[in-house]
C-alpha cells in the first residue's frame, strides 16, 4: 500500500538514518561534532534520493509549520529553505519584512512571538545582525535555524559546501581547502572554519589584511582549533589546494577604505586559469553566490569543468531538507 | 535634628588619615563628633548600632553615574537612582549631563539639584556639558554652569572630536577651577563597534572597538592638558595602553586624574559569551526559567555591552597595577541604567551600559578577597581620592571628628547572589546576574541619618532602652 503522499510505505517516506540530532536549534557549527555532521550528510543522501523522484515530496513534516523569517534580502537561501519545507510536506509561513508589520515598528522579538503563537515549530531566521538567532532561541520555544546572521554564521551553507566537497572528492579528512576573499565580513567563512575543523580539513585563508580579522590567532587558540594558514599571497594559497572557495566581494568594501580599488583586488585575488593551475589537478571551485563575475572569478571558471557552483545550489535543498527534518521531525518537541 | 547615633565596635577604615582599627563613632546631628576607641558622653536617646565584624568607612563618592532625569525617566529617575546609590553605599554621586535636555545651562543644573534635594538622601553633584547640547560644536556656558554648581565638565558618552574646541574648553575651564572629564573615544576607530576588538568579536562576527580608539583620544587629551595646564580627569579607563599613557603624564607632573569602573576591573570580553571571570563565582545561568533556555550558550550577552567595552585579563591586571601605583586615582561606577527593551535586542541595537550602583562594592571586594587590592586602598579609591578630584577633600571622604556624618557600613564577608530583578534602580541591566558576590553594604548614613539599612541589620536600639533594661536586670 502507498499513501497519497509517498512512494514508499514507511513513516518518513525515505530511508532515514536512525539517529537524530540531539539539539533543538541550529545556530552555528561551533559545537557540531564530526558524527553530527556525518548524520546531516547521511540524511542529505536520503533527501537527494527524494529529489531524484518524479514526485519530489514526502509527508515527513506534514502538519508541521515552518516559518521563514528573512530580515535581509536573499534569493537562493530563502527559496532553498522554502522548497525544502515544501518537499517535506510542511506548512510554511514566509515573512517578507518589506511587507510585514516590522515596517510598522513591530520589534524582532514581538514578531518572533507572533510566529510562535501562529504555531511555528521551526523558524528559519536570516538577520543582518550577528547573534539575532541566539536572542530568538532564548526568547521563544520554537526551534531556530540560523540562515545567516550578520558576519557571524551560516551553518546550512557550510554544511552544503562540505556535502558538495564530500560528494565530489569522497573523504574530507586531510583535504586542503583555500578560502579566498572577504574573510573578515563573511559568515560563510566563519561557519566553514568550524565545520572544516571538525572534519579534519586543513584550512588556508587568503585575503589582504584589511579583509582578515585582526585577532584570528587568538580565536584559533582560544577555540582549540587546528592551526589555520593565513596568507595575503593568492599564488601561495592555491598551491596544492584540493578545494578553492571564493567569497563574494561587497562593493562597499572599497567605499569604506578597506581596498584601494576593485581593479587592484581583481589583479591580486581573482581566480584565473593561470592561478587555478597552481592548485591540484581537478581541484574544486566553490562560491556561495551570488557571484560578481569578473571580480572574484572569471566567468569561464565559474561555468567551467572544475566549478561545482551549480551542485552547491541543488545540494542546498537536500541539506536544508535534512536540517529541517532533523530538528523539526525529531523527538525534541514536547 | 536627627537622633544621635553611636556606631559601636566596627573596624574603622579611614584612608584619609591612614586609620584602620576597631573603634566607635558618635554622630550628633549631621556631624561626626567622636571617633575613637572609648565611649564618649552621649544623649539619653542615642541609637546604638552594633557594627562588630563590619567595616565602617567614609560614605562612598561616585564620580560618574547616569541618573537619566530629565528625559529618560523610564530608565531611571533621580529618586530611584539615589535609592540605588544609597543601597550601594554611596553618599555622594556625580551625575553625567547626557540627559534630555542635557545639563548645559544653569536652569537644568538647578532642576537636578532641587529634585535630588527633595529625597534628602544621597548628595547629587551634577556634571555640566562641555559643549552646548553635547553636540561638540560650540562651548556651553561654562561659567554659568560652574556658578550653578557643576563639579566638572564632560560630554560623556561622546568625545569632543574637534581638537581645537577641546583645547578651548580646557583653556576656559582653568579660570573656573573645575576639571574637564574626558570620555576618550576616537569614533572613527570605534566606528559603531559593539564590543572589544579581540578573539571573541572575531568569533562572534561582531564589530570590534580596538583599544587604540581609547588610547589615541587619551593621548590627545593628555597633550592638550600639558599645553593648557587645565585640570583633566579621565573617565572609565579600560586598557593597558591607557594606564601607560597616564603613568607617563603623571611622571611629567601633569594635573591629571583618572578613574576605572568595577566592571572593567572584574569582567572581560568573554562576558559577551557568558564566561565567568576568574575572581567571581557564577551560581546559575543567566535568567532562565524554561529548561531549554539553559541549553543555549549566553552568546551575544547584551548586558555585557558597555562603553568602553570590557577588555582582556591582561588589561585588568594593568588596571589593578594602576590603582596600586596611584596612576588611577578613583573607582567610579559609570552606573548606566537601561530598560529591558533597550537591552533585550541584538548586540548592534542594544544600548551601552551597566546598572552598577548595587553591585559595585560586592564585585570590588572580590579583588580584596583574592589579595589583589588591600581594603584600605580600595576604600581610598571610593572615598578620599574622589573627594580630592572634585575639590572637596577637606569635607568629604573622611571620618574626622567635626566632619559631615557620611558613613558607609559594610560586611566584607557576607555572601549574596545578584538578582537584577531585585535592584531598586530601574535599570536591571547587569552582567553580574546570577553571580555570587562576597561583601555587602549594611547601612549608609548620610548627614547623620540612616539613608539605607540592609534588612539583615537589626534596627538600632536607643541607648536609654538598653540602659533601662540593664537597670531592670540589676534590680532583680
Amino acid at each position: 500500500m502507498t499513501t497519497a503522499f509517498s512512494e514508499h510505505d514507511n513513516a518518513s517516506g525515505f530511508s532515514s538514518p536512525s539517529a537524530t540530532l540531539r539539539r533543538r536549534h541550529i545556530l552555528d557549527l561551533d559545537d557540531f561534532s564530526k558524527d553530527e555532521i556525518e548524520l546531516v550528510f547521511k540524511t542529505g543522501d536520503a533527501m537527494l534520493e527524494v529529489l531524484g523522484r518524479k514526485i519530489k515530496q514526502v509527508p515527513t513534516l506534514r502538519g508541521k509549520i515552518i516559518a521563514n523569517f528573512f530580515i535581509e534580502p536573499s534569493t537562493r537561501t530563502r527559496s532553498s529553505f522554502e522548497l525544502a519545507a515544501k518537499h517535506l510536506g510542511a506548512s510554511t509561513i514566509s515573512l517578507d519584512t518589506a511587507k510585514s508589520s516590522m515596517l510598522k515598528g513591530e520589534s524582532f522579538i514581538n514578531t518572533l512571538h507572533t510566529l510562535q503563537n501562529l504555531g511555528a515549530d521551526t523558524i528559519v531566521i536570516r538577520h543582518p545582525q550577528a547573534g539575532a538567532p541566539y536572542l530568538a532561541a532564548r526568547e521563544i520555544r520554537s526551534s531556530i535555524l540560523n540562515a545567516g546572521d550578520g558576519w557571524h554564521a551560516h551553518p546550512s551553507q557550510s554544511l552544503l559546501d562540505l556535502y558538495t566537497i564530500r560528494q565530489c572528492l569522497g573523504n574530507l579528512e586531510g583535504l586542503k581547502v583555500t578560502i579566498v576573499g572577504d574573510i573578515k565580513h563573511s559568515r560563510v567563512a566563519r561557519s566553514n572554519i568550524w565545520g572544516m575543523n571538525a572534519m579534519g580539513i586543513k584550512i588556508t585563508l587568503c585575503a589582504p589584511y584589511t579583509l582578515l580579522p585582526r585577532h584570528l590567532d587568538g580565536f584559533v587558540s582560544n577555540s582549540h582549533l587546528a592551526p589555520i594558514v593565513v596568507t595575503t599571497n593568492m599564488e601561495e594559497a592555491l598551491r596544492g589546494a584540493d578545494v578553492i572557495m571564493l567569497l563574494r566581494l561587497q562593493g562597499e568594501r572599497q567605499e569604506s577604505g578597506l581596498l584601494p580599488s576593485i581593479r587592484e583586488y581583481v589583479r591580486l585575488y581573482q581566480l584565473t586559469e593561470q592561478r587555478l593551475s597552481l592548485a591540484k589537478p581537478g581541484a574544486l571551485v566553490l562560491h556561495p553566490g551570488p557571484i560578481n563575475e569578473d571580480i572574484e572569478i572569471t566567468p569561464e571558471i565559474a561555468s567551467g569543468a572544475q566549478s561545482v557552483i551549480d551542485k552547491q545550489i541543488s545540494n542546498g535543498v537536500a541539506i536544508r531538507m535534512a536540517l529541517l527534518y532533523l530538528i523539526t521531525g525529531g523527538n525534541h518537541a514536547e | 535634628m536627627s537622633q544621635a547615633l553611636f556606631i559601636k565596635g566596627g573596624c574603622l577604615v579611614d584612608p584619609s588619615r591612614g586609620i584602620n582599627r576597631i573603634g566607635n563613632l558618635l554622630v550628633l546631628g549631621d556631624s561626626i563628633v567622636y571617633e575613637g576607641e572609648g565611649v564618649p558622653e552621649m544623649p539619653q536617646d542615642t541609637l546604638i548600632l552594633p557594627a562588630n565584624n563590619m567595616i565602617v568607612c567614609p560614605g562612598f563618592i561616585d564620580l560618574h553615574c547616569h541618573l537619566r532625569e530629565p528625559g529618560f525617566e523610564n530608565k531611571e529617575t533621580i529618586a530611584t537612582g539615589i535609592a540605588a546609590a544609597a543601597r550601594g553605599g554611596y553618599s555622594t554621586i556625580c551625575c553625567m549631563p547626557n540627559t534630555d535636555p542635557p545639563i548645559d545651562s544653569g536652569a537644568i543644573v538647578e532642576y537636578v539639584t532641587r529634585k535630588a534635594a527633595q529625597e534628602s538622601s544621597v548628595h547629587v553633584l551634577p556634571v555640566g556639558c562641555i559643549t552646548r547640547g553635547r553636540k561638540g560644536l560650540e562651548l556651553a556656558d561654562m561659567d554659568e554652569l560652574a556658578r550653578a554648581g557643576v563639579i566638572a565638565f564632560s560630554d560623556d558618552g561622546a568625545s569632543v572630536t574637534n581638537s581645537q574646541l577641546m583645547c578651548h574648553a580646557m583653556d576656559y575651564s582653568r579660570a573656573l577651577g573645575v576639571p574637564i572629564v574626558s570620555h576618550c573615544e576616537d569614533t572613527t576607530l570605534s566606528n559603531n563597534g559593539v564590543m572589544h576588538e579581540g578573539w571573541v568579536s572575531t568569533m562572534l562576527g561582531l564589530k570590534g572597538i580596538p583599544s587604540a580608539a581609547e588610547e589615541i583620544m587619551l593621548a590627545r587629551d593628555l597633550i592638550l592638558a600639558e599645553l593648557t595646564h587645565a585640570k583633566l580627569h579621565v573617565a572609565h579607563v579600560s586598557t593597558q595602553g591607557s594606564v601607560d599613557l597616564l603613568r607617563q603624564a603623571k611622571e611629567k607632573g601633569l594635573p591629571v586624574t583618572a578613574e576605572v569602573t568595577p566592571h572593567h576591573l572584574t569582567l572581560t570580553e568573554e562576558s559577551v559569551i557568558g564566561k565567568q571571570p576568574f575572581c567571581l563565582r557564577q551560581l546559575r545561568q543567566h535568567a532562565s526559567s524554561r529548561e531549554e533556555k539553559e541549553l543555549i550558550p549566553l552568546f551575544y550577552n547584551s548586558n555585557a555591552k558597555v562603553s568602553p567595552p570590557l577588555r582582556t585579563a591582561e588589561d585588568i591586571e594593568h588596571l589593578i597595577i594602576g590603582l596600586r601605583e596611584g596612576v588611577i586615582d578613583a573607582i567610579a561606577t559609570d552606573h548606566a541604567p537601561h530598560t529591558l527593551a533597550d537591552k533585550n535586542c541584538d548586540m548592534d541595537k542594544a544600548a551601552f551600559g551597566i546598572s552598577g550602583f548595587e553591585t559595585a562594592l560586592g564585585c570590588l571586594m572580590s579583588l580584596v578577597h583574592s589579595n589583589q587590592l588591600s581594603i584600605s586602598l580600595l576604600i581610598s579609591k571610593l572615598t578620599c581620592e574622589p573627594a580630592k578630584i572634585i575639590g572637596r577633600g577637606s569635607e568629604l571622604g573622611t571620618l574626622k571628628e567635626g566632619s559631615r556624618a557620611n558613613i558607609t557600613i559594610f560586611d566584607p564577608d557576607s555572601e549574596w547572589e545578584v538578582d537584577g530583578q531585585n535592584f531598586v534602580s530601574r535599570g536591571k541591566n547587569t552582567p553580574f546576574h546570577g553571580y555570587s558576590l562576597k561583601g555587602k553594604v549594611m547601612a549608609t548614613i548620610i548627614n547623620g541619618r540612616i539613608a539605607y539599612r540592609d534588612s539583615s541589620l537589626p534596627l538600632p536600639k536607643p541607648f536609654s532602652a538598653t540602659k533601662n533594661k540593664e537597670r531592670g536586670e540589676d534590680k532583680k
